[in-house]
């Protein structure tokens, strides 16, 4: 027996897959937006880890100006675990993740819309961490270029993170795990991104923060391209 | 039962002699090195133990890339036996390493790119081992593991950059020499011979390795099978 | 027209071996209660058919069309409910719809929520968060969900879980609805009482293999107890 033509109607699968994208994303964004569970303890959980940073470290004047970069890019390491576990566990608990699986469409649209949505979080508990933490200790952090450093780094962290979440979810140790899966792979990010942070923040030349920049850019579109390819493997049997 | 193979058996015997062969030429043949003086002799076998790390390495992740071609549990085990030397070579590296150093850096440990990398890698091995035993099923541990160990084979060596643009103080020994490093040296031609002679007796012992931890692997399941062949 | 069709199908986990050879033919408008004993591979076969889980050997057929290969067609064409709602607690049960809606790309998706929620008696509570849904709710939602897209099968997992008396009754009513409608019914249960209401056809799993099949009217009334147990002694 033949396999069966598979009829093409209707919009092309390029438009598609990016309205599945755009519909996970609008499911994160309206459940998030709706509860406020992930988003409120990434943010107390940002602004404890500043607190203990400035009694671990004594941020005084002089002091600050060469760990604000590192002090930042902890945080937002630290508080990022918290909301890549908590983003998959909401497609766990459920039974969610079979769930979207069963739709008929690419995996990679899943993976696409799950990281978006991290990324938006993500983002989201930057933009309130950077104006407390100028507030704080009175430096500006509102620089294009630290913020470009900020979007670059959380778009690697996040491409990867969401691919081991995915996987951690999943076994038994759960929560516990996606720390030890997620730092040593993403220590370049970390890397790179407090360098080219903390350059920009002393005000040093394009010389010195643009081979920080290509790393970030290249980590990015390395490791997007590889959880692309291998996110099939992570969710199906 | 499975009776060892003989070639196996051969190997077995063959790196135990070049082992022998290999500490005779590090400890006595080779010439002592005018200013560092016996801690040199460290070198040959640190040197080699990171060159098996780095094979290991090597072989895992093709055998991660293997398994998920062809999801054939057989790489599986090439991928674990192979992560599993690596874990403990790039782990006698380090603390060769960290002997050689401490006379002649002064300090124990140094954050130098080569001995950080290799450090990262070890704590990437350990989450692969614990990754792997939160899971059940042996064909999504398989996948899992196959994945991780991509994601680490593509992470190392841009970890490895990222840490070399800071400045370095580790010995280039082989090829260029940079201008800061401390405790670089000439080989002579008899250094050279216990050097080369080293490494080509851990690849041996690698192999040697490899091919028992994959047997251990196959005998393995055979007793998983014998198991549950006994409980229907 | 033949909707499912499973030829010498086998799935193994690592050494084990859960499916061994599964023969099963479902027509059109047949309505099948899978039935078995825990750990028969009960489960693991209905997550195959889904296309949850890759088959080891052998071939299954959805419609006509083939799994793994022609996943994509066999999905818009299946509807599953597991033992678990996969729904969303902080959406309301609208929003739940409205996103398994786009995740198919549904036409006149407003429409089809509006009516989906009338089918499963949920109208009322259509702007409610599925959290603050009871279990029996969830339940009714998630057959919703699953039937939004109009499926021609319909794949059940044990989905009188942890439903006490009258929310089964509730459910009971919904899945005669849904399967009156010329839709191919496939649900796991061990739950006799049950499935000897609901189901047109009865086959027994047992470790792996179906041991037995009868239609219902080849079963004298009350007689599915007595039927099942002969099958698992053989």
């Amino acid at each position: 027996m033949d396999d069966l033509p598979i009829e093409k109607s209707g919009p092309s699968p390029f438009a598609r897959f990016l309205r599945a994208i755009a519909a996970v994303v609008w499911k994160d964004l309206a459940a998030e937006f709706r509860s406020r569970e992930l988003l409120s303890a990434m943010l107390v959980f940002s602004l404890l880890v500043i607190l203990i940073f400035n009694f671990a470290l004594e941020l005084n004047v002089k002091e600050r100006r060469d760990v604000t970069s590192g002090v930042l890019w902890a945080t937002f390491a630290f508080a990022g675990t918290l909301g890549l576990n908590r983003s998959m566990a909401v497609e766990k608990d459920r039974g969610c993740l079979d769930g979207l699986l069963l739709a008929p469409v690419d995996r990679a649209a899943i993976y696409f819309g799950k990281a978006l949505s991290n990324l938006a979080f993500m983002l989201i508990v930057e933009a309130v961490v950077l104006p407390v933490y100028s507030v704080l200790y009175n430096v500006n952090l509102f620089r294009p270029g630290l913020l470009m450093v900020i979007l670059l780094g959380s778009v690697g962290y996040i491409a990867v993170g969401t691919l081991l979440s995915t996987m951690s979810v999943q076994t038994r140790t759960r929560e516990i795990l996606l720390p030890i899966l997620l730092f040593p792979v993403v220590i370049p990010i970390l890397i790179a991104a407090v360098k080219a942070s903390g350059g920009y923040l002393n005000n040093l030349g394009m010389e010195e923060i643009l081979p920080w920049l290509n790393l970030l850019i290249a980590y990015d579109v390395i490791f997007t391209a590889i959880a692309f390819m291998v996110f099939d493997y992570v969710v199906e049997e | 039962m499975n009776a060892k193979p003989r070639a196996l058996l051969i190997l077995d015997v063959l790196s135990a002699l070049l082992l022998a062969a290999a500490t005779y030429l590090a400890l006595i043949y080779a010439p002592l090195e005018a200013v560092m003086g016996a801690v040199q002799r460290v070198f040959y076998f640190h040197v080699a133990s990171a060159w098996i790390g780095m094979l290991g390495f090597l072989a895992a992740g093709v055998a991660g890339i293997a398994y998920l071609r062809t999801q054939n549990l057989r790489w599986d085990i090439v991928e674990v036996a192979a992560v599993e030397i690596s874990l403990v070579f790039f782990f006698i590296a380090i603390v060769l390493g960290s002997i050689w150093a401490r006379p002649v850096w002064n300090t124990w440990w140094t954050w130098d790119p080569r001995l950080t990398t290799a450090a990262i890698t070890e704590l990437i091995y350990i989450a692969y081992l614990m990754l792997r035993q939160g899971i059940e099923d042996p064909n999504r541990r398989a996948r899992f593991g196959a994945v991780y160990t991509l994601v680490g084979a593509v992470s190392v060596p841009i970890t490895f950059m990222a840490i070399r643009l800071f400045r370095t103080i580790h010995p280039v020994v082989i090829g260029s020499q940079s201008a800061e490093a401390q405790g670089g040296f000439n080989m002579t031609a008899d250094m050279k011979v216990a050097f080369f002679f080293a490494l080509f007796a851990f690849t041996v012992i690698f192999a040697d390795l490899l091919w028992n931890r994959i047997r251990l692997g196959h005998l393995a399941q055979e007793v998983e099978q014998r198991k549950l062949k006994v409980m229907q | 027209m033949t909707m499912i069709e499973v030829n010498k199908l086998v799935k193994r986990f690592g050494l084990k071996t859960v499916l061994r050879g599964i023969d099963f033919r479902v027509e059109r408008g047949e309505f099948v209660a899978l039935l078995g004993p825990n750990g028969a591979g009960k489960t693991t076969f209905l997550r195959i058919l889904a296309s949850l889980s890759r088959p080891s050997m052998g071939e299954v057929r959805i419609a006509g069309y083939r799994l793994p290969s022609q996943a994509s067609a066999v999905r818009r064409r299946l509807g599953v409910v597991s033992h678990q709602p996969l729904l969303y607690g902080d959406l309301s049960a609208e929003e739940n719809l409205r996103f398994y809606g786009r995740m198919y790309a549904l036409d006149n998706l407003d429409r089809r929520i509006d009516e989906v929620l009338e089918m499963v008696g949920l109208a009322a509570r259509r702007r409610d968060l599925v959290r603050t849904f009871s279990r029996g709710m969830q339940q009714r939602l998630a057959i919703g969900r699953a039937v939004l897209h109009d499926p021609d099968v319909l794949l059940l997992d044990e989905p009188h879980t942890g439903l006490d008396q009258d929310a089964c009754a509730m459910l009971d009513h919904v899945l005669r609805d849904v399967a009156s409608r010329g839709r191919t019914v496939v649900m796991t249960s061990h739950d006799l009482a049950r499935a000897e209401d609901l189901a047109s056809r009865f086959d027994i799993l047992s470790r792996g293999l179906i041991v037995a099949s009868a239609p219902r009217h080849a079963l004298r009334e009350g007689n599915l107890l007595d039927f099942y147990r002969r099958a698992l002694e053989n």
